[in-house]
């Protein structure tokens, strides 16, 4: 029988939660890096035994982890993330030019094919990549180096690239997302990028319709429909069918359409999920209620999921990273909150269960389906 | 031999218990203890000193013979007991945080 790995980064370490196909009962092992903010862990579709973890420390900086067992041992790898050639500025928070320092990783994107391959995406902004398994890392200056960098600007969290998305269709396509800077495609493997912010409109910027300086928080797609992407944008909720050509909203119905994550059933391309959030000043979820919203119709109308979520007394939030789906048949959703509970649903949504809770707080949950 | 005391967190990264012993050649200083601790110990490089600039990271301090000798340049010599290996050479992660 097929079985499910959720691979959980926290403020205190990193967990892995295994099943069998049935999703029923959990194991759950670590913290491994106990201590550590794991800020991210993803396994290599080519070689799902292995993973990448994100390690950090604002005493310690940045380590990169790398298991070939699915987790049960780790290997440091390189953590050097050296900017290629001069760093220019982006603006501060104030506006002022302020140059780029490497800070932290908080995404890994491992290659769809080559296990070796593996892309990260770090704050101050910008994209690395290693072919060899994490030894090295190089940048693909092209991003950060474009000519709208200097305007880029930091939001509340820094300014990250925390979203990468390899095209499964069209050879060398890639998106990013950064915020507070907008979402970026390149067609040719990363040697120049495009700004793919039309159709966002963002009141918290002086123009609001700007080419870049949109806080995006996550970008999902369905690998049988690439060209469709669906966005949480700081507010709004958005949908774009020419691969981020024009963007149009999406949020409907949705009782706040504030959230950082997003997500695209498995075998469905246009059923999405969002976890709204009450709003950027209070970042927990509205009416203490914890509710998944799952939209069939690829957008605009959407139903509250809520069995076996809290429904009173809750005020977490839902990280931009911390959800992901499995490709088991019914698909399987997981959430991390920041009150350390791991929700999973086995039937797309129409029920919870709490896989695992008083975890650290949850930074990131991946999700490998495992022949 | 010299003796280094790490914090806990990067003693398991380095995958050691208790003190670390390093021999380093005179003069023994901060960077020269520091240099041979990260040839023993590659995966601590950047996590003491910062890879691109080899200053100390921020929250982190240099204690000897009751002393924070955090300020001192890198070159300056260390006390004699920290070199003959009588008193421990001490790494502190700065306490901070709730």
């Amino acid at each position: 029988m097929s079985g499910v790995r959720v691979l959980v980064g926290t403020r205190k370490g990193a967990f892995v939660l295994t099943a069998d196909g049935k999703r029923r009962s959990w194991e759950v092992s670590g913290p491994h890096f106990g201590g550590w903010e794991i800020y991210h862990v993803k396994g290599s579709p080519a070689d799902p035994n292995r993973l990448f973890a994100s390690q950090t420390s604002g005493w310690f900086g940045q380590q990169v982890q790398r298991s070939d067992d699915g987790g049960k041992t780790w290997t440091p790898v390189d953590k050097t993330f050296v900017y290629d050639g001069a760093t220019g500025t982006h603006q501060w928070y104030d506006g002022t030019p302020h140059p780029w320092e490497f800070k932290r990783v908080w995404h890994f994107e491992p290659s769809l094919t080559d296990p070796d391959t593996v892309y990260a995406g770090v704050e101050d902004a910008a994209l690395f990549r290693s072919t060899d398994g994490g030894k090295s890392w190089q940048e693909l200056a092209a991003l950060r180096t474009h000519s709208t960098g200097a305007r880029w600007q930091p939001g509340a969290g820094g300014m990250c690239l925390h979203t990468i998305l390899l095209d499964p269709a069209k050879a060398g396509r890639m998106f990013v997302a950064i915020s507070a800077a907008g979402a970026f495609r390149s067609d040719d493997a990363g040697r120049s990028w495009r700004p793919i912010n039309r159709g966002l409109r963002s009141q918290y910027i002086p123009d609001p319709e700007a080419e870049v300086g949109h806080c995006v928080h996550r970008i999902a797609q369905h690998r049988a429909r690439p060209d469709v992407l669906f966005m949480q944008k700081h507010w709004d909720v958005l949908r774009s069918d020419d691969a981020g050509g024009q963007w149009r909203e999406i949020s409907g119905d949705l009782p706040t359409d504030f959230g950082f994550t997003i997500e695209v059933h498995a075998h469905e391309p246009d059923t999405v999920y969002v976890f709204p959030i009450k709003s950027d000043s209070e970042h927990y979820v509205p009416d203490a209620k914890l509710r998944v919203y799952r939209s069939r119709a690829g957008g605009n109308e959407w139903e509250a999921l809520t069995k076996g979520l809290p429904q009173r007394d809750c005020y977490v939030n839902v990280l931009r990273d911390a959800s992901s789906v499995d490709a088991l048949d019914p698909c399987g959703i997981y959430f991390g909150t920041t009150g350390g509970q791991v929700y999973a649903s086995a039937d797309a949504g129409d029920s919870w269960t709490a896989i695992v809770r008083d975890l650290p707080a949850v930074l990131s949950v991946e999700v490998q389906t495992l022949p | 031999m010299i003796v280094v005391a790490l914090p806990t967190h990067l003693r398991t990264l380095a995958r050691v218990d208790g003190d670390v012993t390093l021999d380093v050649p005179a003069p023994v200083t901060q960077a020269s203890v520091l240099d041979a601790l990260e040839a023993s110990y590659p995966v601590l490089r950047g996590a003491i000193r910062d890879h691109g600039t080899g200053r100390r990271r921020p929250f982190i301090r240099f204690f000897a013979c009751q002393r924070d000798l955090s300020h001192e340049a890198p070159d300056a010599p260390l006390p004699e007991a920290v070199a003959s290996g009588a008193e421990p050479f001490l790494v502190i992660g700065a306490i901070a945080g709730g």
